[in-house]
């Protein structure tokens, strides 16, 4: 491979790979939303 | 969880495998790249949030259908027949995609048969050509079906899947399919990707090595960074993989909940598609196709066909990593490739469903099964006339034109209409993630004016895509612009052609795939205009029940 496409390569492996790779840790780190305590933040539930 | 998965199933597709390499091939390899990463920053995230954020908003006011979504941003009651396209293109899409879903899974049954098996490269691509234009070889199409009925059955075997996935409702059926199958879909394509890369010359019959592949993708070439013909199809391969300017996410959108996140979700969602795309889609077909075939044959057969490159070199050069490894690669790729594409086509299907369930009180039974008869009337041309240019009309109308139509509406609607300020806060309102601010710049001028550019380009490309020359010579449209498409230009020239030299056969022939080129689009008319018809009449429905004063 030239160098010029290996640079080009890795470079966007792994750019797409890392900012994939955060927003996947991201997700799995974001803590479950509490329970809606009244009925301005339950509005879009049936009562 | 589940939603992120069940939204990248939907976006990864048969497009991040069969398309994207095809496309990076045709377009110069290294060439290809640039534009296409950045259609995807400047174009392909702002509609992912555009759409979520729409699809929340409409879901917020109990639609889940992009009519009334739409309807509901702005006052003016024209914006509901824009909202036809997002239910529209599914159901025109999805008439062909399953035949093409369908070809995955024939050929998952052609791995465990062994139909491969000691055959040379050339007969693996004929099998691949004989099977898409079986009807070729017959009079008439009920000869073709009596005597070879594989690629019907297997049609018919991919839409009643569909359909009855579906019927078991979007979470129960498309959430639990895209949990089993992400995972394995990503860890089989990084087998294979790792497989492709590491192929050395004189290995297991290549003639080149992996590397020689992924040297003709990555090598830059900035002298065509200018060539719009390139930039038309880095836009047309974004839409394509994200499913954006469908309706399909504004569906899924609107069941999320009013304060839950969605900036994070359609990030998530959008790069792991990117991931699957760049990464691993990159890295499986163009290596091994190269390194088998070089890159001048690759070349040449995706001038003459572009998804069937996988189907064409791929099991040929299973073969020569022994039976047992053909037989569980066979198995893996094409039935990854089926999954891929059946979660894509799941959520084509919810638009319609979403609609009649909520205009029209339908069940969701009855809704997922009116699919699937829709899209049989609407496929079988594609299956029986696939050589008559049928497949190919629906792609281009349903799954080109009017994805990039829809999104340059929905984005104008967006940004301007409804205001980027409220649209803003459409898109941070419960975030798990800040959106950076210049996106707001961007969706508010930079991806409009793109969609735009691709649009007008599209519509009046030049003769032989020459842009400089057209502006200093005078402007010829080429055959493959949407006015000389509309007007059948190219069939036309070729007919004439034919005339002049005699050629009957070949003029009749024109002739006859002109009548289904016509025929198909009329099918498609009559679709639009009877889903139109169907919003109108849930309009008034509205009206008269007080819905809507």
């Amino acid at each position: 491979m030239s160098t010029q496409a290996l640079i080009m390569m890795i470079t966007t492996v792994t750019v797409v790979t890392c900012i994939t790779g955060y927003f996947f840790y991201k997700v799995l780190t974001t803590p479950p939303r509490s329970e809606p305590d009244s009925y301005e933040d339950n509005d879009d539930q049936p009562r | 969880m589940g939603l992120i998965l069940a939204m990248a199933g939907n976006a990864v597709g048969l497009g991040n495998f069969l398309r994207f390499p095809v496309q990076a091939i045709q377009n110069g390899g290294g060439a290809f790249i640039i534009p296409y990463l950045v259609c995807f920053l400047l174009m392909g995230i702002p509609l992912l949030w555009i759409e979520w954020a729409t699809g929340r908003f409409g879901g917020s006011k109990g639609h889940h259908s992009t009519p009334f979504i739409l309807d509901a941003m702005d006052k003016r009651k024209f914006w509901k027949y824009i909202g036809v396209f997002g239910i529209f293109t599914n159901l025109a899409v999805a008439a062909y995609y399953c035949y093409l879903e369908s070809w995955t899974l024939n050929y998952v049954w052609n791995a465990i048969t062994g139909t491969f098996r000691g055959e040379t490269a050339e007969s693996v691509s004929n099998y691949f050509n004989a099977y898409v234009n079986a009807g070729d070889a017959h009079q008439h199409w009920s000869a073709w079906i009596a005597d070879n009925p594989a690629p019907i059955i297997f049609w018919v075997v991919c839409l009643v899947l569909n359909t009855w996935i579906l019927s078991k409702g979007l979470s129960g059926g498309v959430e639990k399919v895209a949990k089993i199958g992400m995972p394995l879909l990503i860890v089989f394509g990084v087998f294979l990707a790792i497989m492709s890369i590491s192929l050395k010359s004189g290995q297991h019959g290549a003639v080149y090595g992996g590397s020689e592949g992924l040297n003709f993708l990555w090598t830059p070439d900035f002298s065509t960074i200018w060539n719009p013909k390139v930039w038309l199809a880095a836009a047309g391969q974004i839409f394509f993989t994200l499913s954006v300017g469908m309706g399909s996410i504004q569906c899924y959108a609107s069941y999320v909940r009013k304060k839950d996140d969605i900036a994070l979700n359609a990030m998530s969602a959008g790069w792991m598609n990117e991931f699957v795309e760049v990464v691993l889609g990159a890295a499986i077909i163009i290596p091994i196709s190269v390194g088998y075939l070089g890159v001048d044959k690759v070349v040449e057969m995706t001038r003459t066909g572009g998804l069937g490159l996988g189907f064409r070199t791929l099991p040929f050069l299973f073969e020569q990593w022994g039976t047992t490894l053909a037989v569980i690669c066979g198995v893996f790729w094409f039935g990854l490739l089926f999954f891929a594409g059946i979660t894509s086509s799941l959520a084509m299907g919810t638009p319609w469903m979403g609609f009649m369930q909520d205009e029209f009180g339908w069940s969701r039974s009855k809704g997922a099964w009116s699919f699937g008869a829709i899209v049989l009337i609407l496929g079988l041309p594609t299956v029986l006339f696939f050589n008559q240019g049928v497949f190919d009309e629906y792609d281009y109308w349903a799954g080109t034109v009017s994805l990039v139509v829809f999104a340059l509406g929905e984005t104008i609607l967006f940004a301007w209409i409804f205001g980027m300020d409220k649209g803003w806060r459409e898109i941070n309102a419960g975030g798990d993630i800040q959106v950076p601010i210049v996106f707001k710049f961007i969706i508010k001028y930079v991806t409009p004016t793109l969609l735009l550019l691709v649009f007008l380009g599209a519509l009046i490309t030049p003769e032989g895509n020459d842009w400089v020359g057209a502006f200093q010579n005078g402007w010829k449209l080429d055959n493959g612009s949407i006015i000389k498409q509309l007007l059948n230009t190219g069939i036309k020239d070729q007919m004439q052609m034919s005339r002049e030299a005699g050629d009957l056969v070949t003029y009749d022939a024109l002739k006859t795939k002109l009548l289904y080129v016509n025929g198909a689009r009329l099918l498609l008319l009559a679709v639009f205009f009877g889903v139109a018809w169907l919003v109108s009449k849930a309009y008034f429905k509205r009206v008269k029940s007080g819905k809507i004063i």
